[in-house]
C-alpha cells in the first residue's frame, strides 16, 4: 500500500500550492504508515522535481514527454490512474484547482475510487475512512465515508499550510504509454497575463463592490494591491455591470478563494458573496453603513468611505514598508 | 443536433442551513428549491445556440436523477424553453452515482453536447460534468466560459489562472461551464409556463450502480469572533494589527 499525490506544474514550475500537497500527502502516509510517492507530468527540469523534497517527497515519478506540456485531462488522468496502480495506491491526492477538478473525477471513473473534493484537513478517522469537506458553498462541512477501496481525495487551498522537511528525492522515469486519441481538445488561441497576480492564488486580495460607485473610481483599489502585491476582485455586480472582467468575480457563483488577508471594500457581505470568502483567514471590512453584513464575518472593520479610507491605507503600507 | 444539460436541484442560496437527526441529515423543512445557478445559465446558452439559425441545435433536453420532488425545478427548465426533461428516479446518493446514472442515459440517447455546471451549490462536489465524460469516454472541457456553433464547428472558451484559452473540440463532448457562459439567466415568459405544461417529463427507472461514497453528518463552521472597529483616521493601526496580532503580512 502507499499513497500517491500529482503535483501539477505551470510552464514547468511548481507553485505554494503544490507543496502544500506534498505536505499534506506526507502527513497522510504517515499517519497510514506507509510511503508517499509523487507523480510529475510534463517536462520539469531536475532542480524544481527536487524541491519538492523540501516537504517530505523522497520519491517522485515522472513523465516528462514533451507532449504533456499542456494539460490534457483525458492523458493526465490516464497517467494518474496508471502510476496509482503501479505503486499500489490506496490514496490519490490532488489540488482542488482547475486541473485537480478536471482530472481527479475521471481518475474516481477509472479505478472505481470513491471521490470526495475540497477536503478540509487530514481525514477524521481511517477505519472508516472518513473526511470532512465544504458543502453548501462553505455555510457547513460535512463528514463523508469513502466505502471503496481505492480513494480520490483533492484538497482544498491552503487548507493544510506547509509542512518542510529535508528529504533527498529519487526520480524515476515512468513508462507509460500516452494514448495520442485522447488528444481530442485542440487549443487555438491562449492569452495570458504576465503581469498580474492571478487571483486564485494570492495571499492577499484588495476586493470591492458597487459602494465604488463608478467603474472610473478603481485607482485606489488597484494602488492599494499594488503596494500590497496583492490580486483584485469585486463582487457579482460589479462584474455584471462590467466595471470588472468575470475573472474577479468572488462568492458562491463565482471564485472561492481562500486568500491570508481579504480586504473588502464597498461590499456589503450578502450572503452569496461570502460563500467565496469565508475561509480567508483574516478579513478587513471597509464600508460606509456600520450595520452593514460583512461587518459581521470581518475581523477588522473601518467605518467610513472608500474614496478616503483606501489611500490612507495605501499610504499606511506604503509607509510601513520603507 | 442536441444539447443535453445536467440540472441539479438546490436550496435557494439565501438558505440558512440546518440539519436534522442528529446533524446526519439536511433539513430541508422551509427550503426553496432552485435550479443549481450554473446549470441554468448553461441552459440559457442553450437556448441562445438554439435560437441561431447559424446552426443544426434542434432540440435541447434537460436530465436530473433525483426523487418526484424536483420535478417543480424541472418544469421551471422546460418553462425557461428546454424541450424535453428525464428524471432519472434514483436518490442521488453522490457524483459516481449521479454521472453513471446520466451516462447510462446517454448510451441510449445519444447527444453531441452535454452541459454540466461547474458545481452544485449544495454538495459542492464539482465532479459530475468530468465522470460523464469519463464514463463515456467523451473529450471533456472543464472552466468553459462559453460555447460557440459556427455551422455546427464548435469554438470553446476555457479560463485558466490569469487568462484564456480558445478551443476546438469534435462531438460528442462534455462541457463543465462557469460564470460568463450566459450573461442573465432567463426567467420564464407566461407563455413558456403554459406551454412547459404540455411538454414532456419523463420518469426513468434508476440503473443498479454502486455508490462509493456516504455523507455521515455535517457541523457548522465556528462562529466567529466579534470584528475589531478601527477609526477611519488610524490606518497606521490597522497595519499595525495586521503585521502583529492577525500576522498576515
Ligand atoms: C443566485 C445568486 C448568486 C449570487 N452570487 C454572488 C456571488 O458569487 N458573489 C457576489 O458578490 N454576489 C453574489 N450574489 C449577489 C449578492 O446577493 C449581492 O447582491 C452582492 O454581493 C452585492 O454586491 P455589493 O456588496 O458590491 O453591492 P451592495 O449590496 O449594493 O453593497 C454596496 C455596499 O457598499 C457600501 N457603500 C456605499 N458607498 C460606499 C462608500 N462610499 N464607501 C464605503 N462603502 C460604501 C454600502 O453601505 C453597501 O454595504 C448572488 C445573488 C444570487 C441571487
Amino acid at each position: 500500500m502507499s499513497v500517491i499525490a500529482f503535483a501539477k506544474n505551470w510552464n514547468g514550475k511548481f507553485k505554494n500550492s503544490s507543496f502544500e500537497l506534498v505536505s499534506y500527502t506526507k502527513a497522510l502516509a504517515n499517519q497510514l504508515n506507509t510511503n508517499m510517492v509523487v507523480l510529475s507530468i510534463g517536462e520539469v527540469a531536475e532542480e524544481e522535481l527536487k524541491l519538492l523534497g523540501n516537504y517530505g517527497a523522497d520519491k517522485v515519478l515522472t513523465v516528462s514527454d514533451p507532449q504533456l506540456n499542456t494539460l490534457t485531462s483525458r492523458a493526465y488522468a490516464d497517467i494518474v490512474a496508471k502510476a496509482a496502480e503501479s505503486v499500489g495506491a490506496e490514496v490519490i491526492v490532488l489540488s482542488d484547482n482547475n486541473s485537480g477538478k478536471a482530472i481527479a473525477p475521471r481518475v474516481s471513473v477509472k479505478l472505481k475510487a470513491g471521490l470526495v473534493a475540497a477536503v478540509q484537513e487530514l481525514p477524521v478517522s481511517f477505519e472508516p475512512f472518513v473526511v470532512k469537506k465544504r458543502v453548501f458553498s462553505g455555510k457547513a462541512f460535512g463528514h463523508v465515508q469513502i466505502k471503496s477501496d481505492k480513494k480520490v481525495l483533492t484538497i482544498a487551498k491552503n487548507c493544510f499550510g506547509l509542512l518542510e522537511a529535508s528529504c533527498v528525492v529519487a526520480i524515476e522515469e515512468f513508462a507509460v504509454d500516452i494514448d495520442t486519441s485522447l488528444f481530442k481538445v485542440k487549443i487555438v488561441e491562449e492569452e495570458e497575463q504576465k503581469d498580474k497576480v492571478i487571483l486564485s492564488d494570492a495571499d492577499v486580495v484588495v476586493s470591492a463592490g458597487r459602494g465604488m460607485r463608478s467603474p472610473e473610481n478603481w485607482a485606489p483599489v488597484e494602488e492599494l494591491a499594488e503596494v500590497l502585491g496583492a490580486a483584485t476582485a469585486c463582487s457579482r455586480p460589479v462584474s455584471d455591470e462590467g466595471w470588472r472582467g468575470h475573472e474577479e468575480h468572488v462568492g458562491q457563483t463565482g471564485k472561492v478563494i481562500a486568500p491570508n488577508l481579504y480586504i473588502a471594500a464597498g461590499i456589503s457581505g450578502a450572503i452569496q458573496h461570502v460563500a467565496g470568502i469565508s475561509r480567508s483567514k483574516c478579513i478587513v471590512a471597509i464600508n460606509t453603513d456600520p450595520e452593514a453584513p460583512i461587518f459581521g464575518v470581518a475581523d477588522y472593520g473601518i467605518v467610513g468611505d472608500v474614496m478616503d479610507v483606501l489611500p490612507r491605507l495605501t499610504e499606511a503600507f506604503r509607509n510601513s514598508k520603507s | 443536433m442536441k444539447i443535453l444539460v445536467c440540472i441539479s436541484n438546490v436550496p435557494d442560496t439565501t438558505t440558512k442551513v440546518k440539519f436534522k437527526e442528529g446533524d446526519s441529515l439536511f433539513d430541508d423543512s422551509g427550503v426553496q428549491w432552485i435550479i443549481n445557478p450554473w446549470d441554468e445559465l448553461a441552459l440559457t446558452r442553450a437556448m441562445e445556440l438554439k435560437e441561431d439559425a447559424g446552426n443544426s441545435v434542434n432540440e435541447i433536453c434537460v436530465i436530473h436523477v433525483g426523487g418526484a420532488s424536483a420535478d417543480a425545478t424541472l418544469r421551471k427548465a422546460l418553462a425557461i424553453g428546454a424541450d424535453k426533461a428525464v428524471r432519472i428516479d434514483a436518490c442521488p446518493a453522490d457524483a459516481y452515482h449521479v454521472a453513471g446514472q446520466i451516462a447510462e442515459y446517454l448510451k441510449e440517447n445519444p447527444f453531441e453536447i452535454i452541459f454540466s455546471g461547474i458545481e452544485s451549490s449544495d454538495y459542492n462536489g464539482s465532479s459530475v460534468g468530468a465522470m460523464i465524460a469519463e464514463f463515456m469516454d467523451y473529450p471533456g472541457i472543464s472552466s468553459v466560459t462559453s460555447v460557440n456553433l459556427d455551422d455546427d464547428d464548435i469554438q470553446v472558451n476555457r479560463a485558466i489562472p490569469g487568462g484564456k484559452q480558445v478551443l476546438k473540440t469534435e462531438t460528442p463532448f462534455v462541457a463543465v461551464v462557469q460564470k460568463g457562459i450566459a450573461m442573465e439567466p432567463r426567467i420564464p415568459s407566461m407563455r413558456g409556463i403554459m406551454m412547459a405544461r404540455k411538454k414532456p417529463l419523463e420518469v426513468k427507472p434508476a440503473a443498479e450502480l454502486e455508490v462509493l461514497t456516504e455523507s455521515i453528518k455535517f457541523e457548522l463552521p465556528q462562529e466567529k469572533g466579534a470584528c475589531k472597529m478601527i477609526d477611519s483616521e488610524s490606518a497606521e493601526q490597522l497595519v499595525d494589527l495586521l503585521k502583529n496580532e492577525a500576522k498576515v503580512l
